[in-house]
């Protein structure tokens, strides 16, 4: 358990570092002079050099580099090379309205899923199953932004039930914030449980045929107490991985829906950012939203050796 | 009503299964009628194919939803075929058990040998789960599992196959069940193994007073195992009665065949095994008369026009062969008279 | 009576001269595969079409026909540049295609290769690489885009390679697994008692083998590609107007939502129908190329 642990740690910080190498060189070294993207082709060699030491441009690229990953791990961003203010703080304030619409469409996704998953194997071949089933075949084929569009549509347009864009925040409670994020967050989800519910389906439906569901069946438990208390858990494994690779398709698909409904999140700061030559800026959050995946699947795979008693011999 | 004590535990009149197959629907068991008094055992032979493991399944009332159940099963003299799912539960694992061949696969893998034992007591006995976990150290202790106390608590990956059919066996007597349904219970085990098991079941049965159908593909387990027997081909039976008597006079061709085929110690280098020729007839696609009349060195063409009636030919010795005069004259068997 | 004794006849018209062993015979039977490879050919000829003609030149502006809704000239209408909207979609299907297709074969060349040397080489070369697999993994297509266009500004090689290599990885850890599986099997073993290299190997048996398995995924990561060219274009950060794209559209229809809501149907459903298409096509293939992969239907 340690050893797997440990293993896992290890891959771990070996990916955030090669992460961070790949994101510096692309958007530090590769792009050149970023005084001189700031200030455009036209201005004087002086005011460019001047503004080249002024943001610490001047250093060589290891050292900057460096202070940059120092920065990272007492929290110091370095400053927006256009407003001037911390990056920290910037990307504080959006993360007030990303994580949680990340963490509702995860939500919604892993709810609709599990049922439409269960339910459809629980009555395979049955026309429950099949109805289930094609909706999700539609459902996986519907971009994201357009489904989000209809929702629009529907529910701003049409109904008026709900407003078509923007954040109410979370100064004046919880709901309407929630509310905000209603249609951001279940335009988000639909797709991704359509992936999730067939893969919950075929992970159960294996797990149906096991020799062991027949065992429990034979000391006397019904269907439904097999499925609850011998398949799900058997059936997790598989799931979780999906889960833990969706969590990076959510987190980009918010940048897109962020975008649809015109919400001030970190995706818009990233807009917003390109449109300015604010390269600090990106750097920051595109090595953010990298750490997440990263470590939300690390998350998962420690999370497998505390649901499957196996995997302290097996030892991934 | 008649006397509960020659009454018999379980009652299986003109049984038969239809089952949808990839091939489309099939016949897999017809015409299967026996019955078994308490502390009696019975043996269920045959090729792999025959029926053996569906007779087993139908009895459990685990067939798969689309078969067909026609026919009586009766315990005790309540009726079991066609019985609801519901009421079923309420009979596995605590009136009727059952052991499967395959001891890797038959336990969950995600939780502990202790929990799985103490499954059924909790469900069907109410017990509390301290009481229940006694229970399964103590059951574990007498299906022969070392350091029960301790390994209660381990999950199935850490034993080996033997221990793991061990495991099973504690599991399905958990409640004392009157019959116990064993299907191959040591065909995927070491041979070394194999005598271990059987002997502890046959010292259950015993210790218990269960009784016990007992389902083989090898004839040597069948004969020292229980006292009547059954042999299966093509979804029915063609050979029912004592085991003894049934090695002394072998009355089908397909019983002697199997009898023959079986590989023998101290046999001569060099001597061929004989084999039955041609193969099992798929269930979906049965000839009309009897279903062994394509591989049965016997045949005569009235063999293909009907499927032949059970014959007597000793005490509860019955045959399914209208050629029993010729087949009983070349008097085959292990056990000279 | 029994499944042999079903005769020709039971079969639909259209396959009754196919026999049901040859591979089309069996196709043409798969619901699926017939539904999925409907909607892509659709699709296909949408995007050849438009190379020889559309109804009007799907970049022409003419703002005083702008926002008119179907008629006779305009079948589906006008958008607020008064630019045709058939034309605009059937050209719209080029730049997915060509996106969707260069994109994969950049997954499909880096993905496989990586894939089979792992497989072959095993020990640090297979750590090496599916370690870099897994942290590509940590770049979905958006956040390579994005990267990519903040440096060299956006467009469709951009949207290009950002997909690309948003395929790698899948496509690198599918073809180590099912190479690994081919692998371990007996006639490698034979193979490599009679001496054959590594090399030989991989190309005479294992990508044989596991060909089919690559087609499958290949047409799935292909719908993939173009949702993500899709939502790319409608970011901004893919296909540049006036270059026709379907997420383009979408962008441009979503500020008037209020004045013609149905310019926003359109394009998202010649979206959904590639993707469906493209789908359903893999799954019909995975059924009729390896019916071991195919138990749950």
């Amino acid at each position: 358990m340690s050893v797997f642990v440990l293993r896992r740690v290890l891959t771990l910080l070996a990916t955030l570092v090669g992460a961070s190498v790949i994101i510096f060189l692309v958007l530090d070294a590769l792009p050149g002079n970023a005084a001189q993207m700031l200030m455009g082709a036209d201005a004087s060699a002086d005011a460019v050099r001047a503004l080249t030491v002024k943001l610490g441009l001047d250093q060589p690229l290891a050292v900057r580099y460096l202070q940059w990953i120092k920065g990272l791990l007492v929290g110091d961003l370095g400053n927006s090379y256009v407003y001037g203010t911390p990056v920290a703080s910037l990307i504080a304030e959006r993360l007030v309205l990303t994580i949680p619409l990340a963490i509702m469409s995860m939500l919604i996704t892993v709810v609709l899923a599990l049922s439409a998953g269960i339910y459809t194997a629980a009555n395979h071949n049955k026309l429950g199953d099949v109805g289930v089933m094609s909706l999700t075949q539609i459902g996986i084929a519907l971009p994201n932004f357009w489904f989000a569009i209809l929702l629009v549509l529907l529910f701003a347009v049409r109904l008026q039930w709900l407003s078509a864009g923007g954040f109410a925040g979370w100064d004046d409670g919880i709901w309407p914030g929630i509310k905000s994020l209603l249609l951001p967050s279940i335009s988000l989800a639909v797709v991704q449980a359509a992936i999730l519910a067939r893969v919950t389906r075929s992970a159960v439906l294996e797990v149906l045929r096991e020799d062991f569901v027949r065992t429990a069946r034979a000391k006397g438990l019904g269907r439904r107490e097999v499925l609850w208390s011998h398949v799900l858990r058997n059936a997790m494994i598989p799931v979780m991985t999906v889960m833990g690779l969706q969590f990076a398709n959510l987190l980009a698909g918010t940048i897109v829906i962020e975008n649809v409904f015109y919400l001030p999140g970190l995706g818009r700061l990233i807009f917003q950012s390109i449109a300015n030559r604010d390269l600090i800026v990106v750097r920051n959050c595109v090595m953010l939203l990298a750490a997440m995946v990263v470590i939300v699947n690390f998350v998962v795979d420690v999370l497998y050796a505390f649901i499957d008693p196996r995997i302290k011999v097996h030892d991934l | 009503m008649a006397d509960p004590a020659t009454m018999p535990l379980i009652e299986v009149d003109n049984l038969g299964v239809r089952l949808n197959t990839s091939r489309g629907p099939a016949q897999a068991v017809r015409d299967v009628s026996f019955a078994l008094k308490r502390g009696e055992t019975l043996g269920l032979v045959g090729e792999s194919g025959c029926g053996k493991s569906v007779t087993a399944l139908s009895l459990m009332g685990l067939l798969p939803d689309s078969a067909i159940v026609t026919g009586s099963v009766r315990l005790d003299g309540r009726q079991l075929a066609r019985l609801p799912d519901a009421d079923y539960c309420k009979l596995r694992g605590n009136r009727i058990s059952m052991i499967f061949q395959e001891p890797m696969t038959a336990l969950n893998p995600m939780h502990t040998i202790g929990h799985q034992v103490a499954e059924p007591l909790r469900r069907h006995k109410k017990y509390s789960a301290a009481q229940a976990r006694r229970e399964a150290i103590a059951l574990l202790d007498r299906v022969g599992l070392p350091d029960p106390a301790r390994r209660v608590d381990a999950y199935p990956h850490q034993f080996s196959g033997g221990q793991r059919q061990r495991v099973t066996i504690a599991m399905a007597l958990a409640c004392e069940p009157d019959l116990l349904i064993a299907d191959e219970p040591t065909t995927a085990l070491d041979v070394t193994i194999q005598g271990q098991i059987l002997d502890l079941i046959a010292d259950l049965v015993e210790e218990r007073g269960m009784s016990m159908i007992l389902i083989s593909h090898d004839l040597g387990v069948i004969a020292e195992n229980v006292q009547r027997m059954m042999v299966m081909y093509g979804g029915t039976v063609v050979e029912s009665g004592p085991t003894d008597e049934v090695f002394r006079r072998m009355g089908h061709p397909y019983t002697q065949g199997l009898f023959r085929a079986r590989p023998k110690l101290g046999a001569r280098k060099g001597t061929r095994l004989k084999t039955i020729s041609g193969t099992v007839p798929e269930l979906a696609d049965l000839p009309m008369g009897c279903t062994f009349a394509d591989r049965c060195p016997l045949v005569i063409d009235e063999c293909r026009t009907a499927l032949p009636p059970m014959v007597d030919v000793g005490p509860g010795h019955v045959v399914r062969c209208i050629r029993t005069d010729v087949s009983m004259a070349a008097n085959v068997g292990a056990l000279p008279a | 009576m029994s499944a042999q004794l079903s005769t020709p006849d039971d079969a639909p018209v259209a396959t009754r001269f196919l026999p049901a062993r040859t591979f089309w015979g069996r196709a043409l039977r798969h619901r699926s595969f017939v539904l999925g490879g409907a909607l892509s050919l659709l699709v296909v000829a949408s995007a050849l079409l438009s190379l020889v003609w559309t109804p009007w030149p799907p970049a022409e502006i003419d703002i005083a026909s702008k926002l008119q809704p179907p008629s006779a000239a305009h079948w589906l209408g006008t958008d607020s540049f008064g630019r045709d909207i058939v034309s605009l979609l059937l050209a719209g299907a080029r730049s997915t295609i060509l996106v969707g297709i260069i994109a994969v074969s950049i997954g499909l060349s880096f993905g496989v290769c990586l894939g089979l040397i792992a497989s072959a080489k095993r020990g640090w070369t297979e750590e090496i690489i599916m370690r870099f697999s897994d942290f590509t993994f940590a770049f979905p297509a958006v956040l390579s885009a994005i990267m990519l266009a903040a440096v060299a500004g956006p467009g469709m090689v951009t949207s290009i390679i950002a997909i690309g290599i948003f395929q790698i990885p899948t496509l690198t850890r599918l073809t180590r697994g099912s190479a690994n599986a081919i692998w371990a099997r007996e006639f490698v073993l034979a193979a490599r008692a009679s001496g054959k290299g590594a090399f030989r190997i991989t190309v005479e048996h294992v990508l044989p083998n596991i060909l089919s398995i690559l087609i499958v995924q290949a047409t799935i990561q292909f719908a993939l590609a173009i949702l993500a060219e899709a939502a790319l274009s409608y970011l901004g950060l893919g296909t540049q107007p006036p270059q026709p794209s379907w997420g383009r559209m979408l962008n441009d229809a979503q500020t008037l939502l209020f004045q013609s809501p149905t310019l926003a149907v359109y394009p998202g459903a010649a979206i959904a129908i590639a993707v469906l298409g493209l789908n359903l096509l893999g799954d019909g293939l995975r059924d009729l190329l390896d019916p071991r992969l195919a138990r749950e239907r």
